[in-house]
This record gives structure tokens, sequence and C-alpha cells, in this order.
């Protein structure tokens, strides 16, 4: 027996809005990691501006879910399935919210960084670090938007080799500071942009396990941590 | 779904997952003349859960309702097959004393249906024939502690002797709970008892529901999911006669195991 539509229409116009939000959500925070990158590699500072602004339309389409899931809870009462995925929804929003705002937070550093004419050679980690993270960003939500919980399980096991790429820049960037103080403030900046992706490689792995969770009902197992290169290093 | 589900339905998820056993039934068919209306239920029903049965209309819900304290002898065509157990007793038995049996397990109906007799006259009939007061002052305790317990006792302390159909909608309901407490019942099976109800007085049965559990078994069947979800610790699913799914309410409401469970519980039935 197939699961058809809802016998009220207007749910599933409800559930068809809040996956389109997302869904649009989804796809400016993943562009918005892709130009951030582009602009830090080609120092383009034109582009950076344009990912700080583009970020509000993010905040926006969050609030956007906020209003249309307090709605459907309270009119439409959605059980099991249905429940799950609003629920996943809202928290999947705040989630790529979050996202956003760490891309934007590398567009500013985009300046900074600018000014350092020196070559640091942690630029070049960066790039396909930043690909293997806005990968996870546009796979999980296609993932949500399918109700696909292998997928979502997929997303998932791929963040360590983002963890793996943030120690070996951390790596990477302690020894450049070392050799060379004076590219320091550079350093560090580009450290923290490390971090950023590597923050959102963390999102996107919580967004798999509400997607995993609203397809399934069952929690996805508990993820083992990649060694932490802050805490190794100490 | 498959023979196979099914089997494993029938042998496993019929089981309470907690509590002590009251009422068991094993394999229930209900006939109507020809037509049959159950199909092998097998379920258990414990003291201490408020038990719900859900499923669309002419689903069996409250034809296996009323195989409980064998209402259904009073319909003419109707046959009941398999085994109904109280505390391990078979109701169905040919010892069995039925107006015994419908004190133990009494029942409200979904329409409130008070006697046209005072409000004390409702409550103290079933004592009374039952041999239950030795005298006045006797019935009168019972009469208190019914209506007391049945959350009704404040509102017509002062008027017992007025006819108990110039109450309210929900307080006829709750006179009807009162009767049916006044008997000293084990189980209560409740047949929609709210649907005539508006949704303060639901909410005034719903509180007196979540306040009888433990004392009685409660069994409600109800076409009103959010209802089932709020009263109850385990519900039962039925769909064309069958017993689909059985399990603890939190689990039913978030993550029923049977697509049929799913798509009525979300809307899309039908």
């Amino acid at each position: 027996m197939a699961t058809t539509g809802h016998t009220v229409k207007a749910f599933d116009d409800d559930l068809s809005e809040l996956r389109a939000i997302i869904s649009e959500m989804g796809g400016r925070a993943e562009a918005a990691i892709e130009m951030a990158m582009n602009a830090l590699q080609r120092r383009d500072l034109e582009s950076a501006q344009k990912v700080v602004a583009g970020d509000k339309r993010i905040d926006e389409l969050e609030a956007d879910v906020d209003r249309l899931v307090v709605r459907l809870i309270a009119l439409r009462a959605p059980m099991a399935d249905d429940l799950r995925e609003v629920l996943a929804a809202l928290k999947i929003s705040g989630l790529v919210e979050r996202i956003g705002d760490y891309a934007k937070n590398i567009a500013k550093r985009v300046p900074v960084i600018a000014e350092e004419t020196r070559d640091i050679e942690a630029i070049s980690l960066l790039p396909a670090m930043g690909r293997a993270v806005s990968g996870m960003v546009r796979d999980v939500l296609d993932a949500f938007a399918a109700r696909d919980a292998k997928l979502a399980a997929d997303v998932h096991d791929r963040d360590r080799t983002v963890d793996d790429f943030y120690n070996s820049l951390f790596r990477t960037l302690l020894t450049h500071m070392m050799e060379s103080p004076h590219t320091i403030t550079a350093s560090t900046h580009l450290l923290f942009i490390g971090k950023n992706l590597e923050r959102m490689g963390d999102h996107a792995t919580n967004i798999a396990e509400m997607v995993y969770f609203a397809a399934t009902g069952e929690q996805l197992g508990e993820r083992v941590k990649g060694g932490d290169a802050l805490l190794g290093a100490g | 779904m498959s023979t196979q589900t099914l089997e494993t339905i029938a042998t496993e998820q019929h089981a309470a997952s907690d509590g002590t056993l009251k009422m068991s039934a094993r394999d229930v068919n209900v006939f109507y003349g020809a037509k049959q209306a159950i199909n092998k239920v097998s379920i258990d029903v414990t003291q201490e859960n408020v038990t719900a049965f859900i499923g669309p209309s002419g689903c069996g819900k409250s034809t296996f309702l009323r195989t409980l304290n064998r209402m259904n002898d009073t319909v003419a065509s109707a046959r009941v097959e398999g085994v109904i157990k109280l505390d391990g007793e078979d109701i169905y038995a040919s010892g069995m004393d039925v107006v015994q049996l419908r004190a133990r397990v009494g029942m409200v109906f979904q329409k409130p249906n008070p006697f046209p007799k005072s409000i004390y006259e409702n409550i103290a009939y079933g004592p009374r024939i039952h041999g239950l007061a030795a005298n006045r002052a006797e019935m009168d305790q019972i009469v208190e502690k019914s209506l007391k317990r049945a959350g009704l006792w404040e509102e017509v302390k002062d008027r017992l002797t007025e006819s108990g159909t110039a109450l309210s909608g929900g307080q006829q309901q709750r006179l009807c709970i009162a009767r049916a407490i006044a008997v000293d019942p084990e189980v209560i099976l409740m047949d929609e008892p709210c649907s005539a109800l508006d949704p303060i007085a639901t909410a005034k049965i719903e509180e007196l529901i979540h306040e009888l559990r433990g004392r009685y078994a409660i069994v409600i069947v109800t076409h009103n999911m959010q209802q089932a979800a709020r009263v109850s610790q385990r519900t039962a699913f039925f769909h064309l006669g069958t017993l689909v799914e059985y399990g603890d309410t939190s689990e039913i409401f978030t993550n029923p195991r049977e697509v049929r469970t799913k798509d009525y519980i979300t809307g899309r039935y039908g």
C-alpha cells in the first residue's frame, strides 16, 4: 500500500511550501560557501561583499520556516512521519542558517587575507576542503527533499574527510607560523576559515541525523568523532 | 501487508508491554449473520493502562469493544468466536452470569443516556439491584463516592432529586460514568464518550479518565485521534475488522510500524 496525499489537500500544500523553503535555503547556503571560497582564492573583495549581503536572505527564509512550522503544528496537527518531517525542517533551517553565517564569516576575512602578499601554503588546502563541505550541504538537503536515509548516512560518514582536512590545515598553519611569525595574522584568519568549514561539516552532519530520523523514525548511530588537532597538539 | 506480518501481530503484538493483565482476547471473530465484522483479533488489556481503539468507521472497533462485556448478545444475528477472558475466566463460558459480567465490565456510550429519574436514582439503581447497599445511609455513601469519583459531586450535591436528564450534556455523560462506577466495576468500556460533547466538557471527561486510570482498567473507542493520543497509554488500530497494530501510544503516533496505521493517523486514509 503506497503512501498517498493527505485527504486535506491544503496539508500537502503546506508541506510542499516547507520543503521548497528549506530547499532554497540550502541552495543559497551552498552557493555562499562556494562564492566565499572563490573570493578567498581570487582575493575578490566584491564577491566577498556579495556573500555578506546575501546572508540576510537566508535569515529571512529561516524566519519563514519558523512561522510556517508553527502554523502547520497548530492547524494541521501533524502525526508520525509528518510530525518528524516538520520538526526536522525546523531544526534543519536553524542549522542551514548557521552554515550561512559561517560562509559570511569567511567572506568577512577575505579583505585581511587579500592584504597578505606572501604566499601561504595552506591556502591551497582550503578550496578542496570547501568543495567537500559544500558537497555535503548539497547532498544532505537533496536527501531531505527525497527522504533518502541512505544518502543522509553517507553524508554523515563524509564528515571524517572534513575533520581530516582541518587537522592537516592546523598542522600546516602551525608550522608556517613558527617558521615565519610575520604571517601570523593571515595564518590565524586562515585557521578560523578552516574552523568555519569544519563547523559547517558538523552542521551538515547534524542535518543528516535529522533527515535520517525524519525518514526512518530511528536515530542514526552516534558518530565516532575524529581526533581534534587542537586537543591532539595540546 | 503479508500473511507473515499478520501472523507476527497475532502472536506477539497483542501482548501488553507492561502492566497487569486484566482482559485478554484470542482469535476473536464476530459475525453479523453471514458477514464477518471482526477477523481473528487477539489483544491484551491491562489494569494500569488506558487502552484506545482507533480506526475508520466500520473498522470493527466498537463491535470488538462490545464483545468485552457481551453487549453483542443483545444483537440477534451476532455470533462471537474465540476466547475472551476476564482475570483468566472465560466470559463466554456457559456458566457466566451476564448481568454480573456487565457490572464488572461497565460501559459508557456515545450519547449520554441517563435514566429519566433523579440524579440520585440514576446512581442508586445499579447498587440496589446488585444488593450493594444494606440501608439508606450506605446508599447515600455510594452515591456520593461515585459522583465524587466522576467529578460531578460539587456541581450536583444540592440538587440530587432533580432529573438526570436536566443536566448539561457533559454533566449527563459524567453522570453515566458515575452510574457505571457505582456498581464497583473492574473494567470500564467507553464507546466514543465525548463525540456528543463540546471541547470543555470533553476536556473534563479526559481529565476524569486520567484520574480513574489505574483504579479501573479503561478501554476507550474514539474517532478523535488527538483524544486517543491524549488519554491512552496503549493504542490499537483497527482496519476492516482486523487489528493492524497495537503498541504504546507514543510509538503509534510518532513512529507506527505499519503503513496502514501511518496513513490513517497522518490523514492519508481513503
